[in-house]
């Protein structure tokens, strides 16, 4: 008894004390949920909700620029009393596709780069989603977004045709086409600004390459369909030029199978079967871009 | 006022990596785009002269002065770094005429070099074309160097406003608006380039003495005041 007795005594002082710490034994969000904030998160982010003043101004000010066009046109449909819109819904894209490259040039870096720059991709990792939710999330906030940015002047356009009491059939059918046509602008537009954005942590290159790869692709396509178209008398060849810019790849698809006119040169579109080529070089891409993205994404040490 | 250390790492955050393929891809398309319509048309003074103004001066220049005039200061105030330069004993003025020369160094090479290989491929420098417009991409490197220069320490956002003055403001406005010409780098580079080649294709809407004192003016003191704005530099947190 004597002996134990210290060695009692001894395991009293080593007590670890219960200081109150408690486990967690709420419910757990899970997956779906960390993908779905993350995809809100981003959605807000690229409109600068959330984040301070000075990154509201240029998202907000390129949707009102976007915006603006369509209510003067809206607003002279009105007072002219016209029989149709001054342009088609599909053209409105077209002509506006400065606007759509600077915001998805400056946005896409914004939603990308500031992650891998500062390190942060790890920590999404560390939660219990997987790279494939992490791509999800950013690809489908950046297309939500571009597809507000697009579609929003076209339902200004829409509300004001029905409001000039345009005739309701015809606007309906334009309108809807032309929703279908920014929804695949704005997948492939985010798609391969994404991809290159995610190429640099660095934001001013980030926009810069995305810039060069929409833009410059377009200048080199309409140098050279302008040249060919009256060079040669062979439209077959203006045509297969469209498929390596993005905005013609789309002008070409919905001249095809969605009614547009073309802007190409001399107005000459892809016929339907070239349309199938243009639809499956578009598809191609977006699942391309999604296909990059998860593999640059799949070494989460960066 | 040139310093070969600052000049090396500006180098070296311009060119290290995979960032000289973002500058290197253009003139490449400049000089498969003039190699494909060489095939296409054959030598032809006027389309010469069009893809040489119309891509070349026009989109090219620009948008490699945006990357190379931003991207010489832009990220490191960005991510913070530049006060491990600030703090070391050179003048601030000396930093940003050291980062302004590697900037005009980088934007005529990979501008003004591709358009004269594009020229000799259109038409082999037929009523000197090439040259001229290889002059005129020469003088508008200096000028859009020393613009975006200054804009990468005045703005956070300076790639976006450059593309936004580069793409929109000469581009687009300058179509429309003919006033706006006046107040263009690429019409002042042009009204010197007419001088110096003496083509009658190559015009400007500017007289050779407003460019010339403009180009002068607007380049210095895009200069000077990126010296100041140097000086009195605040680093703000990551917004």
């Amino acid at each position: 008894m004597a002996v134990e007795q210290p060695t009692a005594r001894e395991a009293e002082q080593t007590r670890i004390h219960n200081i109150g710490y408690r486990s967690y034994d709420g419910p757990r969000l899970g997956r779906a949920y960390a993908r779905r904030s993350l995809y809100s998160q981003s959605l807000r982010g690229a409109y600068g909700l959330g984040r301070s003043v000075k990154s509201k101004v240029l998202p907000m000010l390129l949707f009102v620029v976007m915006c603006v066009p369509a209510l003067i046109m809206v607003a002279v449909a009105v007072a002219t009393k016209a029989k149709e819109l001054p342009i088609e819904y599909t053209r409105y894209a077209i002509i506006m596709q400065a606007v759509i490259g600077l915001y998805v040039a400056s946005q896409a870096p914004q939603s990308v780069s500031r992650d891998l720059r500062f390190k942060t991709v790890p920590l999404y990792f560390s939660r219990p989603i997987e790279t494939v939710d992490y791509v999800r999330a950013k690809y489908a906030a950046l297309a939500s977004a571009m597809f507000i940015l697009t579609a929003a002047p076209l339902l200004v356009l829409y509300v004001g045709a029905l409001l000039a009491k345009l005739d309701f059939g015809h606007q309906t059918k334009g309108f809807a086409e032309a929703v279908v046509s920014v929804a695949l602008l704005s997948l492939l537009f985010s798609g391969i600004s994404l991809v290159a954005a995610a190429a640099t942590p660095r934001r001013g290159f980030g926009i810069a390459a995305v810039i060069a790869v929409l833009t410059i692709s377009y200048g080199a396509v309409s140098t050279l369909q302008a040249i060919a178209h009256v060079h040669s008398g062979d439209t077959s060849v203006l045509v297969w030029m469209g498929l390596f810019s993005p905005i013609t790849l789309i002008d070409g698809v919905q001249t095809a199978f969605l009614g547009a006119s073309s802007s190409f040169p001399g107005a000459q579109g892809p016929s339907a079967a070239q349309g199938v080529v243009y639809l499956l070089v578009v598809l191609g891409l977006i699942a391309g871009s999604y296909g990059l993205l998860v593999r640059r994404y799949r070494k989460a040490g960066l | 006022m040139y310093d070969p250390t600052v000049a090396r790492l500006t180098y070296r955050g311009l060119l290290g990596r995979r960032r000289a393929l973002i500058l290197g891809a253009l003139p490449v398309l400049l000089i498969v785009i003039s190699a494909v319509v060489r095939v296409l048309t054959g030598a032809d003074d006027q389309v010469a002269h069009d893809v040489l103004g119309g891509f070349a001066l026009a989109t090219m220049v620009p948008i490699i002065g945006v990357i190379a005039g931003t991207g010489a200061i832009g990220p490191e105030i960005d991510d913070g770094s530049v006060v491990y330069l600030l703090s070391k004993p050179v003048k601030r003025p000396a930093i940003i005429f050291t980062k302004l020369i590697v900037a005009i160094a980088v934007t005529m090479a990979f501008s003004a070099l591709p358009t004269f290989v594009a020229g000799l491929i259109l038409n082999g420098n037929g009523q000197q074309i090439a040259v001229a417009y290889t002059v005129a991409a020469l003088v508008a490197s200096i000028a859009y160097a020393a613009l975006f220069l200054l804009l990468g320490t005045v703005s956070r956002h300076a790639v976006v406003f450059g593309l936004v003055y580069a793409l929109v403001w000469e581009a687009l406005f300058g179509s429309l608006v003919s006033g706006a010409r006046t107040l263009s780098v690429q019409q002042w580079a042009l009204a010197v380039a007419h001088k110096v080649s003496d083509s009658s294709l190559v015009t400007s809407d500017v007289g050779l003495p407003t460019a010339t004192v403009l180009l002068i003016v607007v380049t210095v003191a895009a200069t000077w005041y990126a010296g100041q704005k140097l000086r009195t530099l605040t680093l703000a947190g990551e917004e």
